[in-house]
Protein backbone atom coordinates (compact mmCIF):
# COMPACT_ATOMS: atom_id res chain seq x y z
CA UNK A 1 0.00 0.00 0.00
CA UNK A 2 1.25 3.47 -0.82
CA UNK A 3 2.57 5.21 2.28
CA UNK A 4 0.73 8.51 2.53
CA UNK A 5 3.88 10.55 2.97
CA UNK A 6 4.20 13.07 0.15
CA UNK A 7 8.00 13.60 0.25
CA UNK A 8 9.95 12.05 -2.58
CA UNK A 9 13.51 10.73 -2.25
CA UNK A 10 14.70 13.90 -4.00
CA UNK A 11 12.78 16.08 -1.47
CA UNK A 12 14.43 14.22 1.38
CA UNK A 13 17.90 14.60 -0.06
CA UNK A 14 17.35 18.31 -0.66
CA UNK A 15 16.24 18.83 2.94
CA UNK A 16 19.09 16.76 4.39
CA UNK A 17 21.57 18.61 2.23
CA UNK A 18 20.20 21.97 3.46
CA UNK A 19 20.72 21.09 7.13
CA UNK A 20 24.00 19.33 6.45
CA UNK A 21 23.07 15.75 7.27
CA UNK A 22 23.72 12.74 5.12
CA UNK A 23 20.83 10.47 6.18
CA UNK A 24 17.58 10.41 8.17
CA UNK A 25 19.30 8.25 10.81
CA UNK A 26 21.71 11.13 11.46
CA UNK A 27 18.75 13.07 12.86
CA UNK A 28 18.62 10.59 15.72
CA UNK A 29 22.34 10.51 16.50
CA UNK A 30 21.70 12.03 19.95
CA UNK A 31 20.10 8.75 21.04
CA UNK A 32 22.78 6.44 22.51
CA UNK A 33 23.39 3.30 20.44
CA UNK A 34 22.92 1.19 23.58
CA UNK A 35 19.19 2.03 23.87
CA UNK A 36 18.36 2.39 20.18
CA UNK A 37 16.43 -0.43 18.50
CA UNK A 38 18.80 -1.94 15.96
CA UNK A 39 16.26 -3.86 13.90
CA UNK A 40 12.99 -3.17 12.08
CA UNK A 41 9.71 -3.20 13.97
CA UNK A 42 8.05 -6.59 14.09
CA UNK A 43 5.20 -5.77 11.70
CA UNK A 44 3.52 -7.79 8.99
CA UNK A 45 4.64 -7.09 5.47
CA UNK A 46 2.86 -4.16 3.80
CA UNK A 47 -0.45 -4.79 2.05
CA UNK A 48 -1.95 -3.20 -1.02
CA UNK A 49 -5.10 -1.10 -0.64
CA UNK A 50 -7.32 -3.85 -2.00
CA UNK A 51 -5.77 -6.34 0.46
CA UNK A 52 -6.28 -4.01 3.42
CA UNK A 53 -9.86 -3.34 2.40
CA UNK A 54 -10.60 -7.05 2.16
CA UNK A 55 -8.94 -7.88 5.49
CA UNK A 56 -10.80 -5.15 7.40
CA UNK A 57 -14.20 -6.00 5.93
CA UNK A 58 -13.70 -9.71 6.70
CA UNK A 59 -13.00 -8.78 10.30
CA UNK A 60 -15.96 -6.37 10.44
CA UNK A 61 -18.28 -9.01 9.04
CA UNK A 62 -17.67 -11.18 12.09
CA UNK A 63 -19.81 -8.70 14.03
CA UNK A 64 -23.50 -9.46 14.24
CA UNK A 65 -25.60 -6.35 13.73
CA UNK A 66 -29.26 -5.59 14.28
CA UNK A 67 -29.58 -5.28 10.50
CA UNK A 68 -29.26 -9.07 10.18
CA UNK A 69 -30.54 -10.40 13.51
CA UNK A 70 -33.79 -9.27 15.15
CA UNK A 71 -32.91 -7.66 18.49
CA UNK A 72 -34.83 -8.19 21.74
CA UNK A 73 -32.18 -6.45 23.83
CA UNK A 74 -32.78 -3.01 25.35
CA UNK A 75 -31.78 -2.03 28.90
CA UNK A 76 -30.92 1.56 28.05
CA UNK A 77 -30.02 1.45 24.35
CA UNK A 78 -32.78 0.81 21.84
CA UNK A 79 -33.15 -0.55 18.33
CA UNK A 80 -35.82 1.84 16.99
CA UNK A 81 -36.19 2.45 13.29
CA UNK A 82 -34.17 5.35 11.86
CA UNK A 83 -35.78 6.91 8.77
CA UNK A 84 -33.27 7.19 5.92
CA UNK A 85 -33.68 10.97 5.85
CA UNK A 86 -31.81 11.14 9.19
CA UNK A 87 -28.40 9.86 7.98
CA UNK A 88 -28.95 11.45 4.55
CA UNK A 89 -29.21 14.95 6.03
CA UNK A 90 -26.80 14.37 8.88
CA UNK A 91 -23.98 13.33 6.54
CA UNK A 92 -24.25 16.51 4.47
CA UNK A 93 -20.80 18.04 4.74
CA UNK A 94 -22.16 21.35 6.13
CA UNK A 95 -23.52 19.48 9.16
CA UNK A 96 -21.14 16.56 9.42
CA UNK A 97 -18.03 18.67 9.90
CA UNK A 98 -19.58 20.90 12.54
CA UNK A 99 -18.28 20.40 16.02
CA UNK A 100 -19.90 22.18 18.95
CA UNK A 101 -19.27 25.76 17.87
CA UNK A 102 -16.32 27.55 19.43
CA UNK A 103 -16.66 30.56 17.20
CA UNK A 104 -20.39 30.29 17.57
CA UNK A 105 -22.04 33.23 15.86
CA UNK A 106 -20.57 32.52 12.44
CA UNK A 107 -22.14 29.05 12.59
CA UNK A 108 -25.76 30.16 12.28
CA UNK A 109 -26.90 26.82 10.81
CA UNK A 110 -25.42 24.79 13.64
CA UNK A 111 -26.90 27.18 16.20
CA UNK A 112 -30.33 26.93 14.57
CA UNK A 113 -30.22 23.13 14.76
CA UNK A 114 -29.35 23.30 18.47
CA UNK A 115 -32.09 25.90 19.05
CA UNK A 116 -34.64 23.59 17.41
CA UNK A 117 -33.31 20.59 19.37
CA UNK A 118 -33.82 22.54 22.61
CA UNK A 119 -37.34 23.57 21.60
CA UNK A 120 -38.35 19.99 20.79
CA UNK A 121 -36.81 18.55 23.97
CA UNK A 122 -38.59 21.19 26.07
CA UNK A 123 -41.90 20.35 24.34
CA UNK A 124 -41.36 16.60 24.65
CA UNK A 125 -40.51 16.68 28.36
CA UNK A 126 -43.05 19.40 29.18
CA UNK A 127 -40.32 21.52 30.79
CA UNK A 128 -39.60 25.25 30.39
CA UNK A 129 -36.10 25.17 28.97
CA UNK A 130 -33.59 22.64 27.58
CA UNK A 131 -29.84 22.85 27.08
CA UNK A 132 -27.91 21.98 23.92
CA UNK A 133 -27.42 18.30 25.01
CA UNK A 134 -24.87 16.51 27.20
CA UNK A 135 -22.61 13.48 26.73
CA UNK A 136 -25.14 10.75 27.50
CA UNK A 137 -28.10 9.87 29.72
CA UNK A 138 -26.12 8.74 32.80
CA UNK A 139 -23.83 11.81 32.92
CA UNK A 140 -26.87 14.05 32.32
CA UNK A 141 -28.41 12.46 35.43
CA UNK A 142 -25.25 13.09 37.46
CA UNK A 143 -25.17 16.70 36.20
CA UNK A 144 -28.76 17.09 37.43
CA UNK A 145 -27.61 15.96 40.88
CA UNK A 146 -24.90 18.67 40.74
CA UNK A 147 -27.60 21.29 40.10
CA UNK A 148 -29.41 20.04 43.21
CA UNK A 149 -26.15 20.31 45.17
CA UNK A 150 -25.72 23.92 44.10
CA UNK A 151 -29.33 24.98 44.50
CA UNK A 152 -30.55 23.14 47.61
CA UNK A 153 -29.20 22.69 51.11
CA UNK A 154 -28.16 19.28 52.36
CA UNK A 155 -25.69 16.46 51.71
CA UNK A 156 -27.65 13.51 50.31
CA UNK A 157 -29.00 12.40 46.96
CA UNK A 158 -31.73 9.77 47.10
CA UNK A 159 -31.99 7.43 44.11
CA UNK A 160 -34.30 4.52 43.42
CA UNK A 161 -32.76 1.11 42.68
CA UNK A 162 -35.15 0.95 39.75
CA UNK A 163 -32.88 3.50 38.02
CA UNK A 164 -30.47 1.94 35.48
CA UNK A 165 -27.56 0.35 37.44
CA UNK A 166 -24.94 2.02 35.24
CA UNK A 167 -26.57 5.43 35.75
CA UNK A 168 -26.35 4.88 39.52
CA UNK A 169 -22.68 3.93 39.29
CA UNK A 170 -21.85 7.09 37.36
CA UNK A 171 -23.91 9.14 39.81
CA UNK A 172 -21.90 7.69 42.72
CA UNK A 173 -18.61 8.48 40.98
CA UNK A 174 -19.66 12.12 40.53
CA UNK A 175 -21.04 12.43 44.06
CA UNK A 176 -17.98 10.85 45.71
CA UNK A 177 -15.89 13.78 44.48
CA UNK A 178 -18.38 16.24 46.02
CA UNK A 179 -18.70 14.45 49.38
CA UNK A 180 -22.38 13.87 48.74
CA UNK A 181 -23.92 10.69 50.10
CA UNK A 182 -26.02 8.61 47.71
CA UNK A 183 -28.85 6.69 49.39
CA UNK A 184 -30.56 3.97 47.35
CA UNK A 185 -34.21 3.03 47.75
CA UNK A 186 -35.20 -0.63 47.40
CA UNK A 187 -37.56 -2.02 44.82
CA UNK A 188 -40.91 -3.40 45.90
CA UNK A 189 -42.98 -5.28 43.30
CA UNK A 190 -40.96 -3.76 40.47
CA UNK A 191 -41.36 -0.17 41.62
CA UNK A 192 -39.67 2.24 44.04
CA UNK A 193 -40.60 1.38 47.65
CA UNK A 194 -42.56 4.52 48.59
CA UNK A 195 -42.60 3.74 52.33
CA UNK A 196 -38.81 3.51 52.34
CA UNK A 197 -38.58 6.65 50.25
CA UNK A 198 -40.74 8.45 52.79
CA UNK A 199 -38.58 7.40 55.72
CA UNK A 200 -35.35 8.24 53.86
CA UNK A 201 -36.11 11.73 52.52
CA UNK A 202 -35.45 14.50 55.01
CA UNK A 203 -34.27 18.10 55.06
CA UNK A 204 -30.73 16.97 54.18
CA UNK A 205 -31.97 15.56 50.87
CA UNK A 206 -30.78 17.60 47.90
CA UNK A 207 -32.65 15.71 45.25
CA UNK A 208 -34.59 12.54 44.43
CA UNK A 209 -33.75 10.62 41.25
CA UNK A 210 -36.18 8.23 39.60
CA UNK A 211 -36.55 6.66 36.17
CA UNK A 212 -39.65 6.22 34.02
CA UNK A 213 -40.25 3.67 32.62
CA UNK A 214 -37.85 2.18 35.13
CA UNK A 215 -34.97 -0.20 34.36
CA UNK A 216 -37.40 -3.17 34.33
CA UNK A 217 -39.69 -1.43 31.85
CA UNK A 218 -42.30 -0.79 34.55
CA UNK A 219 -44.27 2.45 34.34
CA UNK A 220 -44.17 3.88 37.86
CA UNK A 221 -46.53 6.46 39.32
CA UNK A 222 -44.37 9.21 40.80
CA UNK A 223 -47.13 11.54 42.04
CA UNK A 224 -46.37 10.84 45.73
CA UNK A 225 -42.60 10.87 45.19
CA UNK A 226 -42.78 14.38 43.70
CA UNK A 227 -44.77 15.61 46.68
CA UNK A 228 -42.37 13.97 49.15
CA UNK A 229 -39.39 15.57 47.45
CA UNK A 230 -40.93 19.04 47.36
CA UNK A 231 -42.16 18.88 50.96
CA UNK A 232 -38.53 18.36 51.94
CA UNK A 233 -37.14 21.08 49.66
CA UNK A 234 -35.45 18.50 47.44
CA UNK A 235 -35.38 18.68 43.65
CA UNK A 236 -37.30 16.00 41.76
CA UNK A 237 -35.10 14.61 38.98
CA UNK A 238 -36.72 12.31 36.43
CA UNK A 239 -34.75 10.19 33.98
CA UNK A 240 -37.07 9.36 31.09
CA UNK A 241 -37.13 7.41 27.82
CA UNK A 242 -37.91 10.12 25.24
CA UNK A 243 -39.83 7.69 23.02
CA UNK A 244 -42.16 6.86 25.91
CA UNK A 245 -43.13 10.52 26.22
CA UNK A 246 -45.18 10.08 23.06
CA UNK A 247 -47.80 8.42 25.26
CA UNK A 248 -46.79 8.71 28.93
CA UNK A 249 -47.19 11.54 31.44
CA UNK A 250 -44.27 13.97 31.03
CA UNK A 251 -41.88 15.11 33.78
CA UNK A 252 -43.46 18.55 33.35
CA UNK A 253 -46.92 17.13 34.05
CA UNK A 254 -45.54 15.37 37.14
CA UNK A 255 -44.14 18.68 38.41
CA UNK A 256 -40.53 17.45 38.22
CA UNK A 257 -37.79 20.07 38.51
CA UNK A 258 -35.33 18.45 36.11
CA UNK A 259 -35.91 16.01 33.25
CA UNK A 260 -32.93 14.09 31.90
CA UNK A 261 -32.44 11.03 29.76
CA UNK A 262 -30.61 9.10 27.09
CA UNK A 263 -31.37 10.49 23.65
CA UNK A 264 -29.92 7.61 21.58
CA UNK A 265 -33.32 6.19 20.69
CA UNK A 266 -34.11 9.46 18.88
CA UNK A 267 -32.60 8.66 15.49
CA UNK A 268 -29.17 7.48 16.65
CA UNK A 269 -27.92 3.96 15.81
CA UNK A 270 -26.74 1.61 18.57
CA UNK A 271 -23.13 2.09 17.35
CA UNK A 272 -21.81 -0.70 19.62
CA UNK A 273 -22.33 1.58 22.63
CA UNK A 274 -21.79 5.14 21.50
CA UNK A 275 -21.49 8.00 20.86
CA UNK A 276 -24.90 8.82 22.27
CA UNK A 277 -26.36 12.03 23.66
CA UNK A 278 -27.87 13.09 26.96
CA UNK A 279 -30.64 15.62 27.24
CA UNK A 280 -31.60 17.90 30.10
CA UNK A 281 -34.58 20.23 30.53
CA UNK A 282 -35.48 22.21 33.64
CA UNK A 283 -38.00 24.54 35.22
CA UNK A 284 -37.35 28.20 34.49
CA UNK A 285 -36.11 28.83 38.03
CA UNK A 286 -33.18 26.45 37.41
CA UNK A 287 -32.28 27.82 33.98
CA UNK A 288 -29.15 29.63 35.19
CA UNK A 289 -27.93 26.49 36.94
CA UNK A 290 -27.93 24.31 33.83
CA UNK A 291 -24.58 22.93 32.67
CA UNK A 292 -23.33 23.29 29.13
CA UNK A 293 -24.77 25.59 26.57
CA UNK A 294 -28.05 27.16 25.56
CA UNK A 295 -28.63 28.66 22.16
CA UNK A 296 -30.97 31.64 22.12
CA UNK A 297 -32.86 33.42 19.38
CA UNK A 298 -32.13 37.08 18.86
CA UNK A 299 -31.91 39.74 16.14
CA UNK A 300 -28.84 41.00 14.31
CA UNK A 301 -28.18 44.72 13.75
CA UNK A 302 -30.35 44.65 10.63
CA UNK A 303 -33.28 43.13 12.51
CA UNK A 304 -32.92 39.63 10.99
CA UNK A 305 -33.60 36.50 13.01
CA UNK A 306 -30.26 35.36 14.42
CA UNK A 307 -29.04 32.72 16.86
CA UNK A 308 -26.55 33.17 19.64
CA UNK A 309 -24.83 31.13 22.30
CA UNK A 310 -26.31 32.55 25.48
CA UNK A 311 -25.13 30.36 28.30
CA UNK A 312 -21.50 29.50 28.09
CA UNK A 313 -19.57 32.37 29.59
CA UNK A 314 -19.90 31.48 33.22
CA UNK A 315 -18.26 28.08 33.15
CA UNK A 316 -15.89 28.58 30.33
CA UNK A 317 -14.40 32.01 30.75
CA UNK A 318 -15.11 33.43 34.18
CA UNK A 319 -15.85 32.14 37.66
CA UNK A 320 -14.44 28.74 36.73
CA UNK A 321 -13.74 28.00 40.39
CA UNK A 322 -17.44 28.53 41.20
CA UNK A 323 -18.85 26.57 38.28
CA UNK A 324 -21.19 23.69 39.14
CA UNK A 325 -20.11 21.81 36.05
CA UNK A 326 -17.16 21.99 33.69
CA UNK A 327 -19.13 20.83 30.68
CA UNK A 328 -18.36 23.27 27.88
CA UNK A 329 -19.45 21.09 25.01
CA UNK A 330 -22.43 19.22 23.64
CA UNK A 331 -23.07 16.24 21.38
CA UNK A 332 -23.82 18.39 18.35
CA UNK A 333 -23.89 15.66 15.70
CA UNK A 334 -25.99 13.26 17.78
CA UNK A 335 -28.32 16.11 18.74
CA UNK A 336 -28.62 16.89 15.02
CA UNK A 337 -29.72 13.28 14.36
CA UNK A 338 -32.26 13.55 17.20
CA UNK A 339 -33.54 16.86 15.81
CA UNK A 340 -34.02 15.49 12.29
CA UNK A 341 -35.68 12.38 13.76
CA UNK A 342 -38.14 14.36 15.88
CA UNK A 343 -38.89 16.79 13.04
CA UNK A 344 -39.51 13.86 10.67
CA UNK A 345 -41.83 11.96 13.00
CA UNK A 346 -43.66 14.89 14.53
CA UNK A 347 -46.04 14.49 17.47
CA UNK A 348 -48.17 11.89 15.69
CA UNK A 349 -45.21 9.83 14.50
CA UNK A 350 -43.59 9.71 17.92
CA UNK A 351 -46.87 8.62 19.47
CA UNK A 352 -47.16 5.91 16.80
CA UNK A 353 -43.64 4.61 17.56
CA UNK A 354 -44.47 4.52 21.28
CA UNK A 355 -47.83 2.80 20.74
CA UNK A 356 -46.47 0.18 18.34
CA UNK A 357 -43.50 -0.60 20.59
CA UNK A 358 -45.79 -1.00 23.57
CA UNK A 359 -48.37 -3.11 21.73
CA UNK A 360 -45.74 -5.41 20.23
CA UNK A 361 -44.06 -5.78 23.64
CA UNK A 362 -47.42 -6.75 25.16
CA UNK A 363 -48.06 -9.24 22.35
CA UNK A 364 -44.64 -10.83 22.95
CA UNK A 365 -45.34 -10.92 26.69
CA UNK A 366 -48.65 -12.77 26.20
CA UNK A 367 -47.26 -15.22 23.64
CA UNK A 368 -44.26 -16.08 25.81
CA UNK A 369 -46.48 -16.62 28.87
CA UNK A 370 -48.64 -19.02 26.82
CA UNK A 371 -45.63 -21.31 26.28
CA UNK A 372 -45.65 -22.08 30.01
CA UNK A 373 -41.85 -21.80 30.05
CA UNK A 374 -41.80 -18.34 31.61
CA UNK A 375 -43.36 -16.73 34.63
CA UNK A 376 -43.83 -13.03 35.09
CA UNK A 377 -41.73 -11.34 37.74
CA UNK A 378 -43.85 -8.23 38.23
CA UNK A 379 -47.52 -7.69 37.75
CA UNK A 380 -47.21 -4.02 36.81
CA UNK A 381 -47.98 -1.89 33.75
CA UNK A 382 -44.97 -1.79 31.40
CA UNK A 383 -43.92 0.12 28.29
CA UNK A 384 -41.66 -1.77 25.87
CA UNK A 385 -39.63 -3.97 28.26
CA UNK A 386 -40.57 -6.67 30.79
CA UNK A 387 -38.86 -9.18 33.10
CA UNK A 388 -39.47 -12.93 32.94
CA UNK A 389 -38.07 -15.79 34.98
CA UNK A 390 -37.29 -19.20 33.48
CA UNK A 391 -35.55 -22.46 34.30
CA UNK A 392 -32.37 -21.84 32.31
CA UNK A 393 -29.32 -19.71 32.96
CA UNK A 394 -29.82 -16.56 30.87
CA UNK A 395 -26.34 -16.41 29.30
CA UNK A 396 -26.86 -19.98 28.13
CA UNK A 397 -30.31 -19.13 26.80
CA UNK A 398 -29.00 -16.07 24.94
CA UNK A 399 -26.21 -18.12 23.34
CA UNK A 400 -28.75 -20.62 22.06
CA UNK A 401 -30.87 -17.78 20.67
CA UNK A 402 -27.80 -16.36 18.93
CA UNK A 403 -27.21 -19.73 17.26
CA UNK A 404 -30.73 -19.37 15.85
CA UNK A 405 -30.06 -15.84 14.60
CA UNK A 406 -31.81 -13.92 17.38
CA UNK A 407 -30.35 -11.34 19.78
CA UNK A 408 -31.87 -12.19 23.18
CA UNK A 409 -32.65 -10.08 26.22
CA UNK A 410 -30.62 -8.58 29.09
CA UNK A 411 -29.43 -10.93 31.82
CA UNK A 412 -30.76 -9.28 35.01
CA UNK A 413 -28.16 -11.14 37.09
CA UNK A 414 -25.44 -8.95 35.56
CA UNK A 415 -26.83 -5.89 37.33
CA UNK A 416 -28.59 -7.53 40.30
CA UNK A 417 -26.32 -10.49 41.23
CA UNK A 418 -28.79 -12.32 43.50
CA UNK A 419 -31.40 -12.55 40.77
CA UNK A 420 -30.80 -15.72 38.75
CA UNK A 421 -32.58 -16.87 35.57
CA UNK A 422 -34.29 -13.52 34.98
CA UNK A 423 -34.33 -11.89 31.56
CA UNK A 424 -35.35 -8.39 30.45
CA UNK A 425 -36.90 -8.50 26.99
CA UNK A 426 -37.29 -5.38 24.86
CA UNK A 427 -39.60 -5.06 21.86
CA UNK A 428 -39.56 -1.98 19.64
CA UNK A 429 -41.79 -1.04 16.70
CA UNK A 430 -39.13 -2.55 14.40
CA UNK A 431 -39.98 -6.13 15.41
CA UNK A 432 -42.43 -7.81 13.06
CA UNK A 433 -45.07 -10.35 14.07
CA UNK A 434 -43.05 -12.95 12.15
CA UNK A 435 -39.90 -12.17 14.18
CA UNK A 436 -41.81 -12.27 17.47
CA UNK A 437 -43.54 -15.57 16.62
CA UNK A 438 -40.19 -17.01 15.61
CA UNK A 439 -38.68 -15.95 18.97
CA UNK A 440 -41.55 -17.67 20.79
CA UNK A 441 -41.21 -20.88 18.74
CA UNK A 442 -37.44 -21.02 19.15
CA UNK A 443 -37.71 -20.45 22.92
CA UNK A 444 -40.31 -23.22 23.18
CA UNK A 445 -37.81 -25.62 21.66
CA UNK A 446 -34.79 -24.39 23.65
CA UNK A 447 -36.44 -24.48 27.08
CA UNK B 1 -20.55 58.72 42.92
CA UNK B 2 -23.46 58.81 45.34
CA UNK B 3 -23.05 57.70 48.97
CA UNK B 4 -25.94 57.99 51.42
CA UNK B 5 -24.85 58.89 54.91
CA UNK B 6 -27.63 57.08 56.78
CA UNK B 7 -26.52 53.62 55.53
CA UNK B 8 -23.83 51.15 56.59
CA UNK B 9 -21.36 49.83 53.97
CA UNK B 10 -18.95 46.94 53.42
CA UNK B 11 -15.62 46.88 51.62
CA UNK B 12 -17.33 44.50 49.16
CA UNK B 13 -19.62 47.44 48.25
CA UNK B 14 -22.90 46.25 49.79
CA UNK B 15 -25.03 48.68 51.78
CA UNK B 16 -27.32 48.04 54.77
CA UNK B 17 -30.34 50.09 55.74
CA UNK B 18 -31.45 49.25 59.26
CA UNK B 19 -35.13 49.27 60.31
CA UNK B 20 -35.32 47.98 63.88
CA UNK B 21 -34.32 44.30 63.89
CA UNK B 22 -34.62 44.11 60.13
CA UNK B 23 -32.44 45.43 57.33
CA UNK B 24 -32.54 46.06 53.60
CA UNK B 25 -29.38 45.11 51.71
CA UNK B 26 -28.25 46.22 48.26
CA UNK B 27 -25.12 47.21 46.34
CA UNK B 28 -23.68 50.72 46.26
CA UNK B 29 -23.81 53.25 43.45
CA UNK B 30 -20.03 52.82 43.12
CA UNK B 31 -20.51 49.06 42.65
CA UNK B 32 -23.21 49.38 39.98
CA UNK B 33 -21.08 51.92 38.13
CA UNK B 34 -18.02 49.66 38.22
CA UNK B 35 -20.03 46.61 37.09
CA UNK B 36 -21.66 48.33 34.15
CA UNK B 37 -24.98 47.14 32.69
CA UNK B 38 -26.42 44.55 35.05
CA UNK B 39 -28.13 41.68 33.23
CA UNK B 40 -28.99 39.26 36.02
CA UNK B 41 -29.35 39.17 39.79
CA UNK B 42 -29.50 35.74 41.41
CA UNK B 43 -31.63 35.94 44.53
CA UNK B 44 -31.71 33.63 47.56
CA UNK B 45 -34.92 32.02 48.80
CA UNK B 46 -37.06 33.26 51.66
CA UNK B 47 -36.15 31.63 54.98
CA UNK B 48 -32.58 30.93 53.85
CA UNK B 49 -30.13 31.70 56.64
CA UNK B 50 -26.67 33.20 56.14
CA UNK B 51 -23.75 34.22 58.35
CA UNK B 52 -22.02 37.54 57.89
CA UNK B 53 -19.64 37.49 54.90
CA UNK B 54 -21.34 34.43 53.41
CA UNK B 55 -22.35 34.67 49.74
CA UNK B 56 -26.12 35.07 49.32
CA UNK B 57 -26.39 35.69 45.61
CA UNK B 58 -24.74 36.73 42.39
CA UNK B 59 -24.88 39.82 40.24
CA UNK B 60 -23.98 39.47 36.60
CA UNK B 61 -23.17 42.38 34.31
CA UNK B 62 -21.96 42.57 30.74
CA UNK B 63 -18.46 42.92 32.19
CA UNK B 64 -18.32 40.57 35.16
CA UNK B 65 -20.03 38.16 37.50
CA UNK B 66 -19.66 38.94 41.20
CA UNK B 67 -20.81 37.30 44.39
CA UNK B 68 -22.94 39.21 46.84
CA UNK B 69 -21.87 38.93 50.49
CA UNK B 70 -23.91 39.31 53.65
CA UNK B 71 -22.81 42.44 55.55
CA UNK B 72 -24.45 40.97 58.67
CA UNK B 73 -25.82 37.53 59.48
CA UNK B 74 -29.56 36.95 59.16
CA UNK B 75 -32.58 35.20 57.72
CA UNK B 76 -34.03 36.24 54.37
CA UNK B 77 -37.54 37.60 54.87
CA UNK B 78 -38.04 39.24 51.48
CA UNK B 79 -36.33 39.37 48.08
CA UNK B 80 -36.80 42.08 45.47
CA UNK B 81 -38.58 40.04 42.80
CA UNK B 82 -38.71 43.01 40.43
CA UNK B 83 -35.01 42.40 39.79
CA UNK B 84 -35.79 39.00 38.21
CA UNK B 85 -37.25 40.71 35.16
CA UNK B 86 -35.61 44.14 35.45
CA UNK B 87 -32.09 43.72 36.85
CA UNK B 88 -31.19 47.08 35.26
CA UNK B 89 -33.12 48.81 38.07
CA UNK B 90 -29.96 48.44 40.16
CA UNK B 91 -28.13 50.60 37.59
CA UNK B 92 -30.91 53.19 37.64
CA UNK B 93 -30.90 53.65 41.40
CA UNK B 94 -28.73 51.34 43.49
CA UNK B 95 -30.11 52.61 46.80
CA UNK B 96 -33.81 52.64 45.91
CA UNK B 97 -33.60 49.12 44.48
CA UNK B 98 -32.63 46.92 47.39
CA UNK B 99 -31.87 43.22 46.77
CA UNK B 100 -32.86 41.40 49.97
CA UNK B 101 -34.51 42.15 53.29
CA UNK B 102 -33.23 40.20 56.30
CA UNK B 103 -33.97 39.69 59.94
CA UNK B 104 -30.61 40.26 61.58
CA UNK B 105 -29.17 37.58 63.88
CA UNK B 106 -26.88 39.89 65.83
CA UNK B 107 -27.21 43.66 65.48
CA UNK B 108 -23.77 44.20 67.03
CA UNK B 109 -22.28 42.99 63.74
CA UNK B 110 -23.24 46.40 62.35
CA UNK B 111 -20.38 47.89 64.38
CA UNK B 112 -17.94 46.18 62.01
CA UNK B 113 -19.32 48.04 58.98
CA UNK B 114 -18.26 51.33 57.43
CA UNK B 115 -20.15 54.60 57.85
CA UNK B 116 -21.01 56.72 54.83
CA UNK B 117 -17.96 58.95 55.34
CA UNK B 118 -15.64 55.96 55.83
CA UNK B 119 -17.01 54.24 52.73
CA UNK B 120 -16.58 57.40 50.66
CA UNK B 121 -12.95 57.60 51.77
CA UNK B 122 -12.48 53.88 51.03
CA UNK B 123 -13.83 54.23 47.49
CA UNK B 124 -11.65 57.30 46.87
CA UNK B 125 -8.65 55.15 47.80
CA UNK B 126 -9.79 52.38 45.46
CA UNK B 127 -10.01 54.77 42.49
Amino acid sequence: MFPYIPNTKQDEEKMLDFIGKSSIDDLFEDIPKSIALNRSLNLDHPLSEVEVSKKVSTMANKNISTDEYPCFLGAGAYDHYIPSIVPRLMFRSEFYTSYTPYQPEINQGTLQVIFEFQTMIANLTGMDVSNASLYDGPTATAEAALIALDKQKGNTIVVSKSVHPETRRILKTYMDCKDVQVKEIDIKDGATDLEQLKSTINKDTLGVIVQNPNFFGVIEDYTDAVELAHNNKALMIMNVDPISLGILKTPGEYGADIAVGEGQSLGNPLNFGGPYLGFMAVKKSLMRKMPGRIVGQSEDHEGNRAFTLTLQAREQHIRREKAISNICSNQALNALAATIYMATLGKKGLKEVAMQSSQKAHYTYRELLKTGKFKEVYNKPFFKEFVFETSMDIDQLNNKLLEKGIIGGFNIEKAYPNRKNQILFCVTEKRTKEEIDNLVNVLEVIL
Amino acid sequence: MKVLNDLFYTKEHEWVKVEGEEAYIGISDYAQHELGDIVYVELPEIDDEFDAEESFGVVESVKAVSDLYMPVGGTIIEVNEELEDEPELVNEDAYENWIIKVKMTDKSELDELLSGEEYQAYCAEEE
